[in-house]
């Protein structure tokens, strides 16, 4: 079909899109939003008053327990890694796969898992597993009579645990959606040649989504190295440090910021890494099967075996979100927290207390703003982003596509170590203002935002804005009228994503706020310190609560499930 | 004493009364209390526990309203950090600064943030809680001590000496509060090494205590049972959670307590002056002074300040004073030692 334009030639200024300054803008806002402070991480970390120096490195690589620190991040990401992924695959099979009893429910589950924030739940299961005080241990010790802890969370492997639970549901969403794609057909014709259920689960099913596990156990790695808030509750109390913890601590006076520039390197080096071998996983995605949408879907008899996996199901569910949010809700109303609650502990002084105590009303009213303003302006960018890579806009689409994923491999941590020496100096002084921590969140939350509106505008055809632009609208006008409009819901699901992340955010904001700009995340850590558990728990219901609310509005908006896996047994 | 029979509210109710007849005599004779007014607020960096600041808070907002206090509690160490961080970026935020580490008041003085400045009154302070040029006094003052659950612990068997702690049959079962976070502990710290040298924080590893971060959280620790026996902690502390009913119970040991005395001062380049000097009146009249060693169980500079029958005398007790200038001096050694030691 012959372009309708290319009849005469070109006057100098007609080819010009008087909408191409917004796409550079986004992409200039991209650029400087990523490099600018790892740019300035890169060169603090070689730098000394008298000039080029490796001396930072030769410090913290040489030094012993900064040594052990990145051993123990090593072995937290792996471990915690597969154990997520030995409790996310068998689910995500199960739910998407299976005839397993409350499917749905169990989904919504994985969810409220998935939205949970990390430190909440680290922090619930302290009261829950502390080796003395814990609730979970004194009932074992109740009924057996034994003196020891059942469990002690606060060691190495209640962390891994405490991760684990929150970080399967990165696998599972892996893998629930890629079984949600592979048809029947293979799975039919293995059986017919008389291979029996689990012989065809294993050597039919399994081959067929294992790119998905790996890049699965990957993200779940990626999300063990990059917490902060769940070492610094269970770890340092045991006497151990992870890379994360210990940036943190390399801020105490006198800062050493060189160092904790030096230390951040490798710790980015191996998430860079680690991505990069989920993308070439993924690249080799060679089975036929996979992808398209056609071809049936039957649903797996489990038989007997059905109510035992729904059983553990429960159990990990009852982990990660049962339990948890029960103590939680306890201790908010409890006077002292590892007391029953009977009508002499009850009390509701927690709630008073934190929400009369002034910083608290600020921190609030700051989360609020930062992810309202942040979700606006995040989701704004993201689909401009998405929109120019998605229409090929500009030279150089590919490498923005790659630019706006790349914070993934950015831990908060070194995020804000990177943001501090970038906006702590002139030109851009931020520190101090909640500006500094939108850019940290902005740049930390643009992988989701741009991968949903990705999602969203592939699934929108050029045709219509075509008709437009035939119709003489100029490229701004066809996006304004026509695109995010057709776009809305995706949108607003963005929105609500970035949002969610944003009132949760922990790990850059405890070394980017000041007094005056203190968020919820950074308040409840502030109180652990001090051990307040009443009034954490009054701020985390209450943080949940926003949470869900938000979740709920997305799904109604999208009018379906925000885990996006199919299921099974309807349509097929 | 009445307040022993009819217990904390009376005591809250005489003082109310005490204070709105103290406060309408300061209004009325305060010039400074208009330009406070125009400032609107005092901003207060206190590592005073959360509760006892938010109290202390209010009642000055009720005693000259108007004047907001905004309290930023935390760790001594982590007020000296964010200090001077925001002083690193230009922001100047904090009015009156408050740690449990004399050793930062060398420090800011030395670097020209202090402000001079005598709080209406002071002159009466015993020697101790005051800055020979000037510039800080100490607010309040708390000894560190032992402290066990009584439900998990019998009195025959509970440590009476720091020294005790060292005995393997805690391991496990104690909790200690951190210098890198707490003034009071990094107190505690160099108080301990003057008396026992090192060894005795090597020999205290070794019975894995747990590691939390505020001289606050040991008392919580106990109350609950996570741990059975405090190796530190502020004494009022543990005195707050003993008289709300909690199973626990002090141990002052007899080779002394490390004696702290917390320093308030103003910044040179506070933001609302005029709100810190009345601000800091404030806390340093006898009034106040009585409130936080009544309900909080502090110990106070002011001598004419009655404290709670159960609670020992300062005078009685053995205590362990520590040099300003040496805990400035050593602020380095004693984090990357206790690190050293205990891991983290």
């Amino acid at each position: 079909m012959p372009e309708p334009v290319a009849a005469a030639r070109p006057r100098r200024w007609e080819g010009w899109d008087r909408a191409a300054p917004i796409w550079l803008l986004a992409a200039a806002a991209l650029v400087g939003l990523i490099l600018l402070p790892l740019g300035w991480l890169a060169y603090m970390s070689v730098r000394s008053d008298a000039g080029f120096t490796l001396a930072h490195y030769g410090r913290v690589l040489g030094d012993p327990p900064l040594q052990k620190a990145l051993w123990n991040t090593v072995v937290l990401a792996f471990w915690s890694g597969l154990l997520a992924l030995v409790i996310g695959a068998p689910l995500a099979w199960l739910t998407a796969r299976t005839d397993l009893p409350w499917r749905r429910s169990i989904q919504h589950l994985v969810m409220a898992s998935f939205v949970t924030p990390p430190f909440l739940g680290a922090f619930a299961w302290v009261m829950l597993a502390g080796p003395n005080a814990g609730y979970l241990n004194r009932l074992y010790r109740d009924w057996t009579g034994a003196a020891d802890p059942l469990v002690n969370i606060f060691s190495m492997p209640g962390l891994i645990f405490v991760v684990a639970i929150y970080t399967f549901p990165y696998v599972y969403i892996m893998i629930a959606n890629t079984l949600g794609l592979i048809a029947s057909d293979l799975e039919d014709a293995a059986s017919i040649l008389g291979a029996g259920r689990f012989q065809v689960a294993r050597t039919i099913t399994l081959p067929m989504v294992l790119p998905a596990i790996l890049s699965g156990f990957i993200l779940a790695v990626l999300q063990a190295l990059a917490l902060f808030g769940s070492p610094a509750i269970l770890a340092l109390p045991a006497g151990f440090h992870t890379v994360t913890t210990q940036l943190w601590a390399f801020f105490q006076y006198p800062p050493r910021v060189e160092m904790a520039a030096a230390f951040s390197i490798p710790l980015l080096l191996a998430t860079a890494l680690l991505l990069l071998a989920q993308k070439r996983l993924l690249g080799r995605r060679g089975y036929a099967a996979v992808g398209g949408k056609g071809g049936q879907r039957r649903v797996i008899r489990l038989g007997r075996w059905r109510y035992l996996a729904l059983g553990a199901c429960l159990l990990v569910l009852g982990a990660a979100v049962f339990l948890p949010y029960g103590i939680l809700l306890k201790a908010a109303f409890s006077r002292a927290w590892a007391q029953p609650l009977t009508a002499e502990n009850f009390t509701l002084e927690n709630w008073s207390f934190t929400f009369l105590y002034s910083t608290t009303q600020s921190a609030i009213v700051n989360t609020i703003e930062l992810g309202v303003l942040t979700a606006c302006i995040g989701a704004a960018l993201a689909t401009l982003l998405a929109y120019v890579t998605n229409r090929r806009l500009v030279a150089g689409h590919q490498v923005l596509g790659v630019l706006a994923v790349a914070p993934v491999v950015i831990p908060g941590v070194v995020l804000a170590v990177a943001l501090f020496v970038a906006y702590t100096r002139p030109p851009f002084l931020l520190y101090g203002t909640l500006w500094i921590l939108f850019l940290a969140y902005l740049t930390k939350e643009m992988p989701v935002g741009y991968s949903q509106s990705e999602a969203t505008l592939r699934g929108i055809h050029p045709e219509l804005e075509e008709a437009g632009r035939i119709l003489g609208a100029g490229r701004f006008r066809v996006l304004r009228e026509i695109t995010a409009p057709l776009a809305r819901s995706g949108i607003i699901a963005t929105w609500c994503f970035v949002f969610i992340g944003v009132i949760r955010e922990l790990s850059a904001s405890i070394i980017l706020f000041t007094p005056n700009t203190k968020v919820m995340s950074v308040v409840i850590f502030d109180l652990k310190e001090e051990g307040q558990f009443g009034a954490i728990a009054v701020l985390g219901v209450f943080m949940l609560a926003m949470t869900f609310v938000t979740v709920v509005v997305m799904q109604t908006v999208l009018g379906r499930d925000v885990m996006g896996g199919r299921q099974a047994g309807g349509a097929g | 004493m009445t307040y022993r029979r009819h217990g904390i509210p009376l005591i809250v109710l005489t003082l109310t009364a005490v204070l709105s007849v103290w406060t309408a005599e300061a209004r009325a004779q305060d010039p400074r209390l208009d330009a406070a007014r125009k400032e609107g607020k005092v901003v207060w960096y206190t590592s005073l526990a959360l509760t006892s600041s938010e109290k202390v808070a209010k009642l000055f907002e009720t005693a000259y309203p108007g004047v907001k206090v905004e309290v930023h509690r935390t760790g001594s160490q982590r007020i000296l950090q964010r200090m001077m961080q925001e002083l690193q970026a230009n922001i100047r935020n904090v009015d009156v600064v408050h740690t449990s580490d004399a050793g930062h008041y060398v420090l800011l003085k030395e670097k020209k943030l202090l402000m001079r400045y005598t709080p209406a009154g002071v002159e009466v302070f015993g020697a101790g809680f005051k800055d020979k040029d000037g510039y800080h006094y100490g607010l309040r003052a708390t000894v560190n001590v032992i402290a066990y659950n009584t439900k998990v612990v019998s009195p025959a068997e509970a440590p009476r000496t720091w020294k005790d702690l060292l005995d393997p049959k805690w391991r496990g079962r104690l909790v200690t509060a951190h210098p890198g976070y707490s003034g009071v502990i990094a107190t505690h710290v160099l108080a301990l090494v003057h008396l026992h040298g090192w060894d005795y924080f090597k020999a205290l590893a070794q019975n894995k205590p747990m590691l939390v971060q505020s001289a606050v959280d040991p008392s919580g620790v106990v109350a609950s049972g996570e741990r059975p026996v405090a190796a530190n902690g502020g004494d009022y502390t543990f005195y707050q959670v003993k008289k709300k009913g909690n199973p626990v119970e002090i141990v002052y040991p007899k080779e002394g307590v490390p004696l702290v005395v917390s320093p308030s001062a103003i910044t040179s380049f506070a933001p609302h002056p005029n709100a810190a000097r009345l601000f800091t009146d404030f806390i340093f009249s006898r009034e106040i002074q009585q409130v936080l060693a009544d309900t909080e169980g502090l110990y106070s500079g002011h001598p004419q300040v009655t404290y709670p029958a159960d609670k020992p005398r300062l005078s009685d007790l053995k205590v362990l004073p520590v040099e300003a200038e040496e805990l400035e001096k050593r602020n380095e050694e004693i984090k990357t030692r206790f690190v050293e030691f205990f891991g983290a």
